[in-house]
């Protein structure tokens, strides 16, 4: 008995590697996509549902082709982090939590990236830019497509 | 106590891309040294070192490895928590980035410990860009034979402050929201899959080949009675040089604040991140170590320019925010008290609000599941304690007309 559940709960563990997968090719989960993981794990679809809603990086809505990180944490929040994040704001257009009409740029404040010793800090995608200044902002955004 | 590089030792030394840098400095000499010593000698030079938990708990490591060799299970496992993510903490990512290679080593030793053929590293998501290097530090590693006991994987988390938990963590391997388990049973007797496991902090596994080359001994020169060796900080906020610093254990946080950081008009130091000690200025002669502060090693310096109510606000919003729900005096607690602190922001707390703070501080410290809700009080707690006067001037007063 305990040798079956264990095996059953390990294909289980590719759930977030599949979760994740499924998101990097096409920027969100579907649920066509966590239809497939559901079927292909034999769990239900609610159980996905669950996971996938649990996870900030996860996300169930379309979001921009590049994904804007600001930290909100104290140590940036600090360093003036906040005239950043208006800047970033006025630069697209959007408020955090939204997306460009264009579906370029995805923008949100999230918590401690750990890159303090370089605060304010944010990611874009999965590249860290630290030291910011509302000065460079339109320069950093430029180099992405 | 002065600096000294015992876990940072090869960083910057080495080229973390080229395993044969790392060979160069003795890498995996230790581990070399351990296949010729039986497991049971390897933990008990371990558990003689006095080497504590660099996460911020501060369990023997050496008792959690002999926990998880004296287990019955069908398969043992190792995991080190990369899942770095409290506030103001950096140093992993800075190991990491640096050196990869004595990490991977010193999960090499572990597994060989307690016996696990399996081993996994949990790298929060935020690192990704980290995640291709590591890789092929293990690819490295594998190619030259030092992994022949023990295959390291690497999962990577997906944003989730609450997987740096143990119990969550391995939830999270399991391909589960990351919540939290009941304790007991403990990990080494019940961990990944139910099986004994030891999961260790980045920094207490990078310490193990230098305890193992160097011996016990020779680690236990370093620090203070019941806190031995060193601790890596990661030093962030009102500070002239931000960064990482290692210190010997017993360093006091005036050395590494105002000494080597360089801090001018300090209010306060947090210790630990969102869930770590408040130190006024007036006790910067305070040390670090297990018997006083110290945590995951976050210092986070806060000048006189800071309001204190503002911290202990912002503070209790992340802890709400990424409460991962399972338990209700945490999930509610963290949400009551954001609410709290929202009326001395806004200056029309009442003055029953403070006792309200109070009781349900404690019940939070009494009834949560995991650190989280249990440590989350800790900076009203403390603010309350060292800066009283901060929140009695936003009670809004009651003008009693006759």
């Amino acid at each position: 008995m305990t040798n079956k559940t264990t095996a059953m709960s390990k294909n289980r563990k590719e759930m977030l590697e599949l979760l994740q997968e499924a998101q990097s090719k096409t920027g969100f989960l579907s649920k066509e996509a966590m239809t497939k993981i559901a079927e292909s794990l034999n769990i239900s679809k609610s159980d996905v549902y669950g996971v996938a809603t649990f996870y900030s990086f996860l996300s169930i809505k379309p979001p921009g082709r590049n994904i804007i990180r600001i930290c909100q944490s104290l140590p940036c929040h600090y360093k003036d982090g906040q005239t950043v994040i208006d800047s970033i704001a006025r630069e697209l257009g959007i408020k955090p939590g939204e997306t460009t009409a264009d579906g370029k740029f995805s923008f949100t404040l999230t918590n401690c990236i750990g890159s303090c010793d370089k605060a304010p800090a944010m990611l874009i995608n999965d590249d860290v830019h630290g030291n910011l200044a509302p000065a460079r902002i339109a320069q950093i955004l430029k180099t992405y497509k | 106590m002065p600096e000294k590089r015992i876990v940072l030792k090869n960083c910057e030394v080495i080229d973390p891309k080229r395993i044969d840098t790392y060979l160069e400095k003795d890498g995996f000499k230790a581990w070399q040294k351990a296949l010729t010593m039986t497991s049971d000698q390897v933990i008990a030079e371990v558990k003689a070192s006095g080497l504590r938990g660099r996460g911020g708990a501060g369990f023997p490591c050496g008792v959690k490895w002999e926990g998880v060799r004296g287990a019955h299970g069908l398969e043992k496992f190792v995991i080190c928590n990369a899942d770095e993510g409290e506030v103001g903490t950096f140093k992993d990512r800075y190991i990491l980035q640096n050196d990869p290679f004595s990490l991977i080593e010193g999960i090499a030793i572990a597994a060989y410990a307690v016996g696990a053929k399996r081993a996994f590293i949990y790298l929060r998501g935020e690192y990704r860009y980290l995640l291709g290097p590591l890789r092929d530090a293990i690819r490295q590693a594998g190619s030259k034979g030092f992994l022949s006991h023990t295959d390291i994987e690497v999962r990577e988390g997906s944003g989730a402050y609450i997987c740096g938990e143990e119990m969550a963590l391995m939830e999270s391997i399991e391909g589960k929201r990351g919540e939290l388990r009941y304790k007991p049973p403990f990990p080494t007797v019940q961990g990944l899959w139910q099986q004994p496991t030891t999961i260790n902090n980045v920094e207490t596994l990078m310490n193990v080949p230098q305890i193992i080359l160097n011996g016990a001994a020779w680690f236990n020169q370093f620090g203070t009675e019941r806190s031995k060796g060193t601790k890596v900080l990661s030093v962030a906020g009102d500070v002239a040089r931000p960064g990482i610093y290692e210190m010997v254990l017993g360093s006091s946080l005036k050395e590494v604040v105002i000494d080597l950081a360089q801090a001018k008009n300090v209010k306060l130091v947090q210790v630990g991140g969102s869930c770590g000690r408040i130190i006024p200025a007036s006790m910067l002669d305070t040390l670090l170590s297990y018997e006083t502060v110290l945590s995951a090693g976050a210092i986070t310096v806060f000048d006189e320019s800071r309001n204190v109510i503002d911290i202990a606000h912002r503070t209790m919003e992340f802890l709400a925010e990424e409460s991962c729900g399972k338990c209700s005096p945490c999930r509610e607690g963290t949400g009551v008290m954001v609410n709290i602190l929202e009326g001395f922001v806004k200056g029309t707390a009442a003055e029953k609000d403070i006792k309200i703070l109070e009781e349900l501080s404690s019940a939070m410290i009494l009834c949560s599941l995991c650190g989280l809700g249990q440590f989350a009080p800790t900076i009203v707690m403390d603010t309350l304690n060292y800066f009283r006067s901060a929140y009695d001037e936003r009670i809004q007063r009651v003008k009693v007309v006759k």
